[in-house]
């Protein structure tokens, strides 16, 4: 028997999520009893990337190593990853939770008579039955869910396990493309902001709210992150007005970050909000106001104002560099 | 054009979340319920679908008798009839089942519904609704034109977005910006109490998750608060007390 990952890429280099997935996986393996860790890269990738995976527990790689995969088309890799769940055998299938993993963790599940659980946090208790803990009530909650005999499917959520490395490497299996696959979704361009740490995968998040009273004033947070090598965020407000792309609100109804240390600069801290950022480490609260509900949520605080205190962090931080 | 729209009646974004009976059951106290602020989405656009292409916007929300009120909102809001499939949806494969069955029997080019639930979060039924239909499904859609028989969309990916084309019909994980929240009008809400709502019994399905228990986010301990005039002091607590730097 075997644990499948699905692997997650971005042009050839491979997200810390779908890492954490390996990581999750082979975990789980020693925990269920030694079972072999195959992951599969469909795409463009090195070798030597590829094998690497064994540093994190993936004792194979299944390579499909075709550029017409390098773009992650929902329908045709959830056909491919379902087929390779049959040839292997596979009893459990890991993947990152994002939208990757719902889109083709879905139909893999439809594919194959599976069950799913997403946004799953921690390691499985299978000390009776097959017990797994997911994150519900965006982030407000959680539940203990059984998942019953059979193939399962486990989405996991970032920065649910810390990874080990070791300098195990994984063996690649080179298998060309499958015939007969239909390539329903014409992907006929994409847009990415350039060069910029992505909010899914930082470990630091700056995020800016109304308080900052204008897109014009934006420098500031930047130059912050930049400095402690972090993405950027901002409210629903911020977004709603255009002061800041729609991928940058991180919320309940926008993205859900869970990094090491978010810092909230003039962000009142609406349920909303907090329901976006409460599984981060560590919350860092700027804020004018000293009755903003962000202070009853954050670890540390500030009370003041913005445009005083962040240019003088960031100081603080590019002096210990 | 015939649209299916699927919805999740549950709480309020700003509902405080508690539980019961040993932590077993989800505490209904107090909570305002809605539609899934998603599937609102995914309505809207529906409606605006509709006013530009006619056509009939069926309504499915798989739930007890208790949700009936939030689809009569969907009912206000501009759907034609509502569907409802009488269970409790405690599992994505479950659900999805549902919708497949109804999406089975009749004929949908398009079966909108929100990117996931804000209850459970899972983000998976559209894509298991469109593999056991055997039809494409695309997820977060933020932006959606059908042209002909081709539907042209705008996906959210990592840090940016992608477009993606494909035949109808397709489901579609809605989120904003596609289209605005629409309020029901008083002839919409007059309307909506004699449109039809049909309940139907749910098609059977074995293997399915159940939820053992719940737990509450674990309460956070009081802020600690670094004065202003000494704000540098902060990136030494991270760095030296909680060393996230």
């Amino acid at each position: 028997m075997s644990i499948l990952v699905c692997i997650e890429g971005d042009e050839g280099i491979i997200k810390k999520t779908s890492i954490e997935a390996v990581y999750y996986a082979s975990e789980t393996g020693k925990i269920i009893g030694d079972e072999e860790v195959i992951a599969v890269a469909l795409g463009s990738y090195d070798t030597a990337v590829l094998e690497n995976l064994g540093n994190y527990g993936a004792t194979k790689v299944i390579h499909v190593n075709d550029e017409k995969l390098d773009k992650s088309q929902i329908g045709v890799y959830s056909e491919i990853f379902a087929e390779l769940v049959q040839t292997t055998s596979a009893n459990l299938v890991i993947m990152s939770k994002s939208s990757f993993g719902d889109n083709i963790g879905g139909r893999i599940a439809g594919k194959t008579g599976a069950s799913i659980v997403s946004n799953v946090v921690a390691l499985p208790n299978v000390s009776s039955e097959f017990e797994v803990r997911k994150s519900i009530f965006t982030g407000k909650a959680f539940a203990t869910v059984s998942m019953p005999e059979g193939l399962k499917i486990l989405l996991v959520k970032r920065n649910s396990v810390e990874v080990n490395q070791t300098d195990d490497k994984a063996v690649i299996e080179q298998i060309p493309l499958p015939n007969a696959l239909n390539f329903h979704e014409k992907i006929t361009g994409s847009e990415k902001a350039e060069g910029d740490v992505l909010l899914d995968d930082a470990e630091i998040v700056v995020s800016g709210g109304r308080g900052l009273k204008g897109p014009e004033n934006w420098d500031m947070i930047e130059d912050l992150a930049k400095a402690l090598g972090a993405a950027t965020g901002c409210s629903k407000p911020v977004s709603d007005q255009g002061w800041r792309p729609h991928h940058e609100h991180v919320g309940q109804t926008g993205v859900k970050v869970s990094p090491n240390l978010y810092i909230a600069i003039g962000i009142s801290g609406a349920i909303q909000h907090l329901a976006g950022v409460n599984s981060s480490k560590v919350l860092v609260a700027i804020n004018i106001d000293p009755d903003a509900p962000f202070f009853k949520a954050a670890d540390y605080g500030i009370v003041g104002d913005a445009f005083d205190v962040v240019p003088r962090l960031t100081e603080k931080v590019k002096s210990l560099k | 054009m015939k649209i299916l729209v699927c919805i999740t009646h549950v709480p309020d974004t700003t509902s405080k979340i508690a539980f019961t009976d040993n932590n077993t059951k989800f505490d209904v106290s107090g909570i305002q319920f809605i539609i899934g602020p998603y599937d609102d989405y995914a309505l809207a656009k529906a409606v605006e679908l509709k006013e530009s292409n006619s056509g009939n916007i069926t309504v499915l929300c798989v739930g007890e008798v208790n949700v009936e009120p939030t689809m009569r909102k969907a009912l206000a809001i501009g759907a034609d009839d509502a569907i409802r499939v009488n269970a409790n949806p405690t599992d994505s494969v479950f659900v999805a089942q549902q919708i497949a069955a109804i999406a089975k029997e009749d004929q949908y080019d398009l079966i909108l519904m929100g990117r996931e639930s804000i209850d459970f979060n899972s983000g998976v039924v559209h894509g298991i609704v469109g593999s056991l239909l055997d039809i494409p499904s695309v997820s977060p859609v933020m932006k959606l034109e059908i042209e002909g028989e081709t539907a042209k969309m705008t996906r959210e990916i990592e840090g940016g977005q992608e477009f993606i084309e494909v035949q109808l019909p397709v489901i579609a994980g809605c989120q904003e910006p596609i289209a605005e929240w629409k309020i029901a009008n008083m002839r919409g809400i007059m309307s909506a109490r004699t449109k039809p709502l049909k309940v139907i019994e749910p098609v059977a399905c074995d293997k399915i998750t159940s939820t053992l228990s719940y737990e509450k986010l674990p309460a956070k301990g009081s802020v600690k608060l670094i004065p202003a005039e000494n704000a540098e002091e902060l990136i030494d607590l991270l760095k030296n007390e909680a060393k996230v730097l």
